[in-house]
C-alpha cells in the first residue's frame, strides 16, 4: 500500500479530525437547550472544522499524484477491509469546499429555521462528517457507507424543515439516489471478489476484461449520473431544491452534486478505461443535452429556486463534458467548474433564502423591483448571477472557458453546441436580474409581504451584517478564483496527469486497444 | 456431565418453575413484570457465561458448541428485550399475564435446546416444545378483536402441525437413505447422496420446510401476515424474531450437513429465496397495518438470509448468523415503538405514526434507525449484514441472485421510508405527546446504539460467527 500513500506529515490526523469534530459536536448538541446557544455551537463546530482543515491547502504537496495526509487503521480484517483515508489533487479541493461551505449553511439558517433547532444542528453536523467522508475514503466500502449514510440526514433536512411538498420531494430524492447506488454496491462486491481488496488504488492497478469493465462502468455511472444529475435523471433535483430549506439547498448544490463528478473521476475513469473510451461519445452527447435542456428549462421558470436548480443541471453538464473530453484542460476545467458551481450556486441559494425570509415567496414576480429597497442585496445578487453565467473576471468564466477550449480542441462541433448553453445561461440569469432589480412589465413592484408585523407593506429591510458576511465570504472566492485560478489549478496538475496516464495505459493494456484512438493530451 | 454446559437451559427451567409458581397466586402486573424481567436477565447472563463451553451430551444428541451458544445468547437476548420493551403486557388479559410469561419462557427453552440439537428426533422434540407453547399464547389477547386472534391461533396451529408433518415425512426419507438420525452420521454420506439419490433431495427439502414455516419463507409464508396481525403486539414481536433466529441455527447446521456444495438443493432454495424477497417486498408496499407490513418485511428478510444459507461457504453461513442477529435487533426496535404507541395493545396503522417526531422524538428516531437499518442503509447492522451476505453469494458466482436481491432492497426502501415519512410528517392536529419512563428511554437508546455500533464494528461478531461455523460438526 505504501506506494500509493504518503504518510500524514502533520502533527494530528487531519482527515479523521475533520470528520470526528462535527460528529462529536453533533452529539454535544443533544445536551444543549437554548436555540441561540445551539446556533452559536453549530457555528463554532463548523468554523473549527474549517480552521483545522486549512493545512489541507497550505501543506498540500502538489508535485505528487499520491494520496496525502493518509491514515491507515485495521478495521474489519475478516474482509480485508481497512479504515484508510487520504486526499489527492482531485479530492482535496472538494474537502475544502465542504468545510468552507458548512459554516455558511449554519449562518444562512440563523432565522430561516424556526422549529427543531437542536435536531437541525445535529443533522447538519452529521451531514458534514458524511460528506467529508465521501471525498476522503480510499476504500470502496468506506466510500459506500458515507455515500449512502449521507442520504439519511439529507432526507431529514428536506422532510422535516422543507416546504409544502416536502414529503414528495424528500421521498423522490431518497429513492432516486438509493436506487442509483444499489448497483454500485454490487459492483463494489464484484470488484472485491475479483481482486480480493476494497482498497481503491489497488483496484486501479488491476486490469479487467472489456465486458467486466463495461458492467462496472455502468453500475458506477448510473449512481453518479443520478447524483450529478444529468438529463434525463435530473427530475429529483428541482423538487428537492425547491422544497429544501436554504441550508439544504446550499448543501445539495454546493457539495452533493459534486459527488457525481468526483465519482466519475475517482472510479469510472481509472477502473474502467476501455469502457470509458467506448462510452465517451455517449457521455459527451448526454452532457450536451443536459447543458442545452437544462438551460432551456431554466428559461421558462417563474420560481427563482427552480430556475437555479435547472441552471445547475446545465452547469453540471459542463462538468461531465469536461471529464469525458479526457484531456488535461477539460478535466481540470471540469474540476474547477465543480468548485465554482459550489461557490456561485451556493451563494445564489443563500440569496434566494434571504429574500424568501423577507417576502415569503420564491416567485420572481413577487420579488421584483428590489433595486430601490435593497441596494446591497441586489449588488450581491448581480455579482453572483454574473458569475453564474461565466462573466469574465468571475470564477465560472475560467472553468467554462477551459472546458470550451478543450471541447473546441477535440471536437469543434461539441464546442459550438455548448456555446449555445453558455448563451442561454446569460439569457436566463439576466432575465432574472432584470426582473428582480428593476421592475415588472407594468412598472410596479409586487411584494408578497402583506401584513408583515414589522415594516410597511412595501418596505423590505436590506441585508444585516450576518448576511453581508456570509455573501461577502463567497464573493471573495468568486473574484479570487476569477482573477487568480493558478493556485487551485496547480493543486490538480499532477493528479489529473496521473489520472489521464492511468486511462491511457489501462487502455493499452486492455483488449480494445486496436479499436480506439489513444487519448491526445491537449497542451495546457 | 458438566453442569456449566447446560447453564442457559437450567436458568430458563428455573425461570419456568418460578413463573409457574406466580401463576398459582395472584400478583400485580408490575410484580410479575419485574420477576420476569429479572429472571430473563439472569437467563441472558447464564447464556453469556456459558458462551465458551464445548461438549456433547445425551448420547451425542445434544451438542454444545459456539454455534449453539451464540444462538442461546440471541434467544435469551430476544426474550429479555421482548419482556423489557413490553412492560405491563398491555395487550394481554389481566388474568393471563402470569401464564403468558410462563409459556413465553417455555417457548424460549424449546428454542434454546433446538440450537443444540444435532439429531433428528431431538430436533423434533425441541421444535415441538417451542411450537406448542407458542400455539397457546397466540390467542392470549385482550378481548376486543376476538375473531382475529382466534383465527390467527387456529391458522398458526394448523399450518404448524402441517409443517411438522412435512418435516417428519422428510426425516423418514432421510433416515431411509442414510440409515441414521444423527446429523454427524448423515454428513458423511449425504453430500454424495444428494447428487445421486432423488429421495435424499426430497427428504432434505421437506425437512427444511419445517423450518421455513418458522422462518415464514416463501412458499410457507402465507400465514404470517394473518398471525402477526391477529396476535397481541408483544406476542408478534416474539414470534417474528426469536423462533426465526433459532430456525436459522438449524438451517445452518443442515446446510453444513448437506455439504459445502448444496448441489441440487441450491436451485430450489434459490427459487424460495427470490420468491420470498420479491413477494414479501411487493406485498409490503400496499400494507396499512404496521404489523402486517413488518410481517411481509420479515418474509422478505427471510429471503435475504436464504441467500447466505444457499451460498453455504464459511462466509455465507457466518454472515447468516450475523444477519439474523441484526434482524432481531432491528425488528424488535420497530416493535418496541409499536408497543409504546399502543396503550391498549391495539393494532396500529400509518395514521397512528403521524407527527410522531413531535410527540416523541426518541421513538421517531428509534423507528427511523430500525427502518433505515432494515433498508440496508449504512452505517447500520442491516447494511453490513447485506454486504456480507451478498459478498458470500458473489463468491459463489450467484450474480443474478444478488442483483435480484439489491433490486428488492430498492423496492423495500419505499415502504421502510413510508414508516419514517409518516413519523416525520406534520399531523393535522398535534396529538398528545408520548410519555416514556426512564428505563424505556434507556431501552430506546440501547436499540439505536446497538443497531449502529454492531454495524460499524462487525469484526468481533463475524470472527465469532466464523468460529461457530468452523467448529460445527
Amino acid at each position: 500500500m505504501e506506494k500509493f500513500l504518503i504518510a500524514n506529515t502533520l502533527s494530528y490526523p487531519i482527515l479523521s479530525m475533520i470528520m470526528i469534530v462535527p460528529v462529536i459536536g453533533a452529539l454535544i448538541t443533544l445536551l444543549l437547550k437554548n436555540d441561540t446557544v445551539l446556533k452559536v455551537w453549530g457555528l463554532i463546530v463548523t468554523v473549527v472544522t474549517m480552521v483545522i482543515s486549512f493545512p489541507l491547502y497550505s501543506a498540500f504537496d502538489s508535485s505528487t499524484p499520491k494520496y496525502q495526509f493518509t491514515e491507515l487503521r485495521t478495521w474489519f480484517p475478516s474482509l480485508n477491509l481497512d479504515y484508510v483515508v487520504g486526499v489527492d489533487g482531485i479530492s482535496v479541493l472538494l474537502v475544502l469546499l465542504t468545510t468552507f461551505v458548512m459554516p455558511l449553511c449554519i449562518l444562512c439558517s440563523w432565522n430561516y429555521i424556526k422549529v427543531r433547532m437542536k435536531e437541525f444542528i445535529f443533522v447538519t453536523l452529521l451531514m458534514e462528517a458524511a460528506m467529508i467522508g465521501v471525498f476522503v475514503s480510499l476504500n470502496t466500502v468506506l466510500f459506500y457507507i458515507f455515500w449512502e449514510g449521507m442520504l439519511v440526514p439529507m432526507y431529514l433536512l428536506i422532510a422535516v424543515w422543507g416546504g409544502a411538498r416536502r414529503d414528495y420531494a424528500s421521498i423522490k430524492f431518497f429513492l432516486y439516489t438509493f436506487v442509483g447506488s444499489i448497483f454500485l454496491l454490487v459492483a463494489v462486491i464484484a470488484l472485491y471478489v475479483t481482486t480480493g481488496t476494497f482498497f481503491i488504488p489497488a483496484l486501479m492497478e488491476h486490469s479487467y476484461s472489456a465486458n467486466y469493465q463495461m458492467l462496472v462502468f455502468l453500475a458506477f455511472a448510473l449512481s453518479f449520473a443520478i447524483k450529478m444529475p444529468v438529463y434525463p435523471l435530473h427530475t429529483w433535483l428541482p423538487a428537492a431544491h425547491v422544497e429544501a430549506p436554504t441550508a439544504g439547498s446550499v448543501i445539495l448544490a454546493s457539495i452533493l452534486l459534486k459527488m457525481g463528478g468526483y465519482g466519475f473521476l475517482r472510479f469510472c475513469l481509472p477502473l474502467a478505461p476501455n469502457a470509458t473510451m467506448v462510452c465517451m461519445p455517449y457521455m459527451i452527447a448526454i452532457s450536451l443535452v443536459s447543458i442545452i435542456i437544462g438551460g432551456y428549462l431554466a428559461l421558462g421558470q417563474t420560481d427563482i429556486k427552480k430556475l437555479i436548480a435547472y441552471s445547475s443541471v446545465a452547469h453540471m453538464g459542463f462538468v461531465t463534458l469536461g471529464i469525458f473530453l479526457l484531456s488535461s484542460t477539460g478535466v481540470k476545467g471540469a474540476m474547477l467548474q465543480m468548485i465554482n458551481h459550489g461557490i456561485t450556486t451556493g451563494a445564489l441559494f443563500i440569496c434566494v433564502g434571504i429574500i424568501y425570509e423577507r417576502t415569503h415567496s420564491r416567485e420572481i414576480k413577487d420579488n421584483s423591483a428590489l433595486g430601490m429597497q435593497m441596494p446591497i442585496y441586489v449588488t450581491f445578487l448581480a455579482i453572483f448571477s454574473l458569475s453564474s453565467f461565466g462573466f469574465p473576471g468571475t470564477n465560472s468564466f475560467v472553468s467554462e472557458f477551459m472546458v470550451l477550449i478543450a471541447a473546441f480542441a477535440k471536437y469543434p462541433l461539441v464546442g459550438a453546441a455548448s456555446i449555445i448553453g453558455a448563451i442561454m445561461a446569460a439569457a436566463y440569469m439576466l432575465r432574472l436580474l432584470q426582473k428582480m432589480i428593476w421592475s415588472d412589465s407594468d412598472g410596479h413592484a409586487h411584494h408578497a409581504d402583506h401584513g408583515d408585523a414589522h415594516g410597511a407593506a412595501h418596505h423590505l429591510f436590506d441585508l444585516n451584517l450576518r448576511e453581508i458576511g456570509t455573501l461577502g465570504f463567497l464573493m471573495f472566492f468568486v473574484f479570487w478564483v476569477g482573477f487568480n485560478p493558478k493556485p487551485l489549478l496547480s493543486m490538480m496538475d499532477s493528479s489529473v496527469d496521473h489520472l489521464l496516464q492511468q486511462v491511457e495505459t489501462g487502455m493499452q493494456k486492455g483488449s480494445l486497444v486496436n479499436q480506439v484512438v489513444p487519448v491526445k493530451s491537449v497542451s495546457r | 456431565m458438566q453442569i456449566t454446559l447446560l447453564l442457559p437451559e437450567i436458568a430458563l427451567s428455573i425461570m419456568v418453575l418460578a413463573l409457574f409458581a406466580t401463576s398459582l397466586g395472584k400478583f400485580k402486573a408490575g410484580t410479575l413484570n419485574l420477576t420476569a424481567l429479572a429472571l430473563s436477565a439472569i437467563a441472558l447472563f447464564a447464556a453469556v457465561a456459558g458462551c465458551c463451553e464445548h461438549g456433547v451430551l445425551f448420547f451425542d444428541t445434544y451438542r454444545v458448541d459456539t454455534l449453539s451458544q451464540i444462538f442461546k445468547i440471541i434467544t435469551t437476548l430476544g426474550l429479555f428485550l421482548v419482556i423489557s420493551s413490553s412492560s405491563g403486557l398491555r395487550g394481554i388479559a389481566e388474568n393471563l399475564k402470569a401464564e403468558y410469561y410462563m409459556f413465553l419462557t417455555i417457548g424460549s427453552f424449546g428454542l434454546v435446546s433446538l440450537a443444540s440439537s444435532v439429531e433428528l428426533l431431538t430436533i423434533l422434540m425441541s421444535l415441538e416444545i417451542s411450537a406448542f407453547s407458542l400455539y397457546i399464547i397466540i390467542p392470549f389477547r385482550n378481548p376486543h378483536h376476538y375473531r382475529d386472534h382466534l383465527e390467527a391461533a387456529i391458522k398458526y396451529f394448523l399450518f404448524g402441525t402441517v409443517a411438522t408433518g412435512l418435516m417428519l415425512f422428510g426425516m423418514s426419507y432421510l433416515f431411509g437413505v442414510t440409515g441414521t438420525t444423527y446429523l454427524a452420521g448423515m454428513a458423511k454420506v449425504l453430500p454424495k447422496l444428494l447428487h445421486t439419490e432423488p429421495l435424499a433431495v426430497v427428504g432434505m427439502i421437506l425437512l427444511f420446510c419445517g423450518f421455513f414455516y418458522k422462518l415464514a419463507l416463501f412458499p410457507l409464508h402465507f400465514l404470517a401476515p394473518d398471525v402477526y396481525t391477529g396476535a397481541a403486539n408483544e406476542t408478534t414481536s416474539f414470534i417474528s424474531t426469536v423462533p426465526k433466529a433459532t430456525a436459522i441455527a438449524v438451517l445452518v447446521r443442515l446446510a453444513h450437513t448437506a455439504g459445502a456444495e448444496v448441489g441440487q438443493l441450491t436451485w430450489v432454495l434459490a427459487v424460495f429465496a427470490v420468491g420470498s424477497m420479491t413477494l414479501g417486498n411487493l406485498s409490503a408496499l400496499v400494507q396499512q397495518d404496521l404489523k402486517r407490513l413488518l410481517a411481509y418485511s420479515s418474509i422478505a428478510h427471510a429471503g435475504y438470509v436464504m441467500l447466505g444459507v444457499l451460498s453455504a461457504n464459511e462466509l455465507g453461513l457466518a454472515s447468516v448468523i450475523y444477519y439474523i442477529g441484526g434482524y432481531l435487533l432491528m425488528n424488535l426496535s420497530c416493535f418496541y415503538v409499536i408497543y409504546q404507541l399502543a396503550p391498549a395493545g391495539e393494532n396500529l396503522t400509518f395514521d397512528h405514526l403521524k407527527g410522531l417526531y413531535k410527540r416523541s422524538p426518541l421513538l421517531a428516531f428509534v423507528l427511523a434507525t430500525g427502518a433505515f437499518g432494515m433498508t440496508g442503509i449504512p452505517p447500520t447492522i442491516g447494511f453490513t449484514g447485506k454486504l456480507l451476505v451478498f459478498t458470500a453469494a458473489i463468491q459463489k458466482g450467484f450474480y443474478a441472485l444478488v442483483i435480484l436481491g439489491v433490486i428488492n432492497a430498492a423496492i423495500s426502501a419505499f415502504y421502510y421510508l413510508k414508516l419514517v415519512r409518516a413519523s416525520y410528517s406534520q399531523a393535522d392536529e398535534p396529538g398528545e405527546s408520548v410519555v416514556l419512563s426512564f428505563p424505556v428511554k434507556v431501552l430506546g437508546v440501547f436499540f439505536i446504539a446497538a443497531i449502529i455500533l454492531t454495524g460499524v464494528l462487525p469484526q468481533s461478531f463475524i470472527a465469532l460467527a466464523k468460529e461457530a461455523v468452523a467448529g460445527m460438526l
